[in-house]
């Protein structure tokens, strides 16, 4: 990783992937220090004294924009630190992370937005934006300073891996953030209803595992979708994971209500089985669903009810996992196969490859405001070139990730990140 | 002598065993019924062996039958009581697992509050390993003591109209009966509240009551579940007096059963809870005590057969 500012660099010979224009062809790209100077079909050579990267077909496509990660700095540094979780995204082709504010303590003041944010500078690496905390100390108790949050930087807010539970405290939340025109992000999970280990169904019952039922999702969004007409907020929910949840976020974007969702691989890639004989590693939160639940995650992906795949990036510690499945902590790591796991949409024939990308990088970035995901000139150099066909296999020994609890354990993948490029600079290059 | 039949290395559950490892179990079980009732209780089939008994819930009878069995045997046998307090000192399941690992022993029966428990203790140890009972899982061996004791008194499993009443939401007794008589060609029906039972029943192959009346009607054998206390807190139903009027099991209700139907009850029992008290003692009915009496046996034919290779004894018989 270099530190000094690069010159010009011309990309070329790619399959070039942008979203914002609507672009899957062959072509070249020109970055002039930080930032893209020009891309299209017709750069087929460099300009004088330009820095040649030969992409020999491969997809050059905008940095992914990973909108879901857990970084556990500060606090918990043995699972994932900054640096460690920078690391882990430019190999996985992110160039871009959202935060989530459950650290220790929590991101809901601005020293911690500015902590975040100062570390993440120093990596330079993958670029961090931090949700701060909607209520002080996550509690869902007391607002927290929305408002000077967002000025330090805060993109959105959200109790992270907890809902906002109170519908009182969840319907000032979107009001007032809607004074500044904030987003909420909920984590939807009506908590009384998701006091369970895994999804609710003949798999729990055959393992004497408490279940969670898709009503915990349903119930929660039937009743925030109602807070958001009343308050006009802005209203966005994490990972969505069952089919009733899908249905209720379009439902609702038909009326013109500002929801927006997204997903997470596990959610589209597997379902309940994974738990199998008792897999901690596949116990996530929300809960592996149904086969039915999945293929209508993957239907939302592909008609647009879900905006964005984030990784839900969630590392744990070997002694967080290797417990009883109840004791065993939710989530597993994601940055590292985010683009694999979802090529198989690709694939798969359920999405093209460019709105895939679009998934991974432009929609998430709109979402929050963010310039990013996009190759039009003038945009940050945050680019990722991706082989998509190439075959390999999950393999957690490989993680640069200080936690390597992944549902996806040996599975064979198609894709791998060639290079990653942040500002201009090759942050990650494949030594394959 | 039959051959050997069950080659597994550990018991962890009924679910996946087929019927002619769960007969070969039996089988086994009824030579050491003989044994427990003659004059001459103490063999030395296991002596050298070290049996762990390791419980994270409290048990006394279980830990005890396992204690007998190991000891008529003539294993040694250890017994680890783990309260909550071990667990809060930062003590994992694992780490006691690999620290009894560390001192060569030969079966470990465990029990645990957690669904899985046995599972996971068995990935990581070196001898055999028997589920005394993890959480809402599986409870293997009280089923094939449940089935030892119908088999003797009935003189099979197959055709059997079997009623197993009561919390099956929480019961890994529930369960190891309900894949066990499935597997053994039973017709296994289960009533109680719909709050007590898990999410769908009826992929277990089972048929659903929610009265005692319809789902007593020309049964064989009558199983009850013991209904702990704490499911009234937590709102599974409204009383005690209530459970007891629609699914205590009593004279009245018990008077659709066929005429010689057998009721059973893993104990402890709750007695006026749900079971009355005087038919719980009636001898012509319950073999509740039986079905202690064949515990012992059972727990003895798993001792022996998982223990059988690694004492060279491929035929898997006591002497």
């Amino acid at each position: 990783m270099s530190i000094v500012a690069p010159g010009k660099i011309a990309y070329l010979n790619a399959r070039l992937l942008d979203p914002a224009s609507g672009l899957d062809a062959k072509g070249g790209l020109l970055t002039d220090g930080e930032t893209i100077i020009a891309m299209g079909t017709d750069i087929t050579s460099a300009p004088e004294g330009a820095q040649v990267i030969d992409c020999k077909g491969a997809c050059l496509a905008p940095g992914l924009v990973d909108i879901r990660v857990q970084l556990r700095e500060p606090g918990e540094e043995h699972k994932e630190t900054l640096a460690s979780a920078g690391e882990a995204a430019v190999a996985g082709g992110v160039t871009t992370m959202v935060c989530l504010p459950n650290t220790e303590p929590c991101i809901d003041d601005v020293a911690a937005v500015e902590f975040v944010a100062r570390i993440a500078r120093k990596n330079g690496l993958a670029k961090v934006y931090p949700y701060a905390a909607a209520t002080k100390a996550l509690e869902g108790k007391e607002l927290a300073e929305i408002g000077m949050l967002a000025e330090a930087g805060a993109l959105a807010f959200t109790d992270g891996t907890k809902a906002i539970a109170n519908p009182l405290m969840m319907r000032r939340a979107l009001s007032y953030a809607a004074t500044f025109g904030l987003m909420i992000v909920q984590h939807p999970e009506e908590p009384a209803l998701a006091g369970g280990v895994m999804n609710e169904g003949e798999l729990s019952t055959r393992l004497g595992l408490s279940g969670i039922s898709n009503l915990a999702e349903a119930i929660m969004l039937e009743r925030d979708i109602r807070l958001v007409a009343a308050t006009g907020g802005r209203y966005h929910a994490a990972h969505v994971s069952t089919a009733e949840g899908v249905d209720l976020i379009r439902q609702a974007k038909k009326r013109g209500l500002k929801i927006t969702c997204d997903t997470a691989p596990p959610y589209f890639a597997l379902n309940e089985l994974a738990v199998g004989d008792y897999r901690t590693f596949a116990k996530l939160s929300p809960p592996l669903r149904s086969e039915d639940d999945r293929l209508a995650v993957v239907k939302g992906l592909a008609d647009g009810t879900i905006d964005a795949i984030a990784s839900d990036h969630a590392p744990q510690d070997q002694d967080s996992k290797r417990l009883p499945f109840a004791q065993a902590e939710f989530g597993g790591v994601g940055l590292e196969t985010l683009l694999q796991i979802s090529l198989e949409l690709f694939h798969n024939e359920r999405m093209s490859l460019l709105q895939v990308i679009d998934r991974l990088t432009l929609s998430p970035a709109r979402l929050l405001r963010l310039k990013a995901g996009t190759l039009t000139p003038g945009s940050a150099a945050d680019l990722v070139i991706f082989h998509p066909d190439r075959i390999g296999k999950v393999d957690p020994a490989k993680f640069r990730s200080k936690s390597k609890n992944t549902p996806f354990d040996g599975r064979p993948v198609q894709g791998r990140v060639l290079r990653t490029v942040v500002d201009g600079r090759s942050v990650f290059v494949a030594n394959d | 002598m039959t051959d050997m039949t069950y080659t597994r290395r550990h018991l962890l559950g009924i679910e996946g065993l087929d019927p002619l490892e769960i007969s070969y179990l039996l089988d086994q079980s009824e030579r050491f019924v003989e044994v427990s009732r003659g004059a001459n209780r103490k063999l030395s089939t296991l002596r050298g062996q070290t049996v762990v008994n390791l419980f994270f819930e409290n048990s006394t009878r279980t830990r005890t039958s396992f204690e007998l069995a190991g000891k008529r045997l003539g294993a040694d046998v250890i017994n680890m009581s783990v309260g909550a307090s071990s667990v809060a000192k930062g003590e994992t399941l694992i780490d006691t697992a690999m620290t009894l690992n560390a001192m060569h022993i030969d079966v470990l029966v465990v029990r645990h509050a957690d669904s899985g428990a046995a599972k996971l203790l068995s990935d990581k140890v070196n001898c055999a390993v028997i589920n005394a009972g993890d959480g809402q899982h599986e409870h293997p061996t009280q089923a094939l003591l449940d089935a030892l004791t119908i088999r003797r008194r009935k003189g099979r499993l197959d055709g059997l109209e079997v009623a197993i009443c009561g919390d099956v939401r929480h019961s890994r007794v529930a369960r190891s009966n309900i894949h066990l008589l499935n597997v053994m060609g039973a017709h296994v029906r289960l009533i109680a509240p719909r709050t007590l039972l898990p999410a769908r029943a009826e992929a277990l192959g089972v048929e659903v009551f929610h009265n005692m009346k319809d789902g007593l009607k020309d049964v064989d054998i009558v199983m009850m579940l013991r209904l702990q206390n704490e499911r009234m807190t937590s709102n599974f139903i409204p009383s005690i007096r209530e459970y007891f009027h629609f699914f205590g099991l009593d004279y009245a209700k018990l008077s659709v059963a066929k005429p010689d139907a057998l009721i059973m009850h893993p104990g402890p029992m709750n007695r006026g809870v749900e079971i009355d008290s005087d038919l719980a003692d009636d001898v012509e009915r319950s073999v509740i005590r039986e079905q202690v009496e064949m515990g012992v046996a059972v727990r003895m034919a798993c001792l022996d057969v998982l223990t059988a290779q690694s004492r060279g004894d491929v035929s898997g018989g006591a002497e």
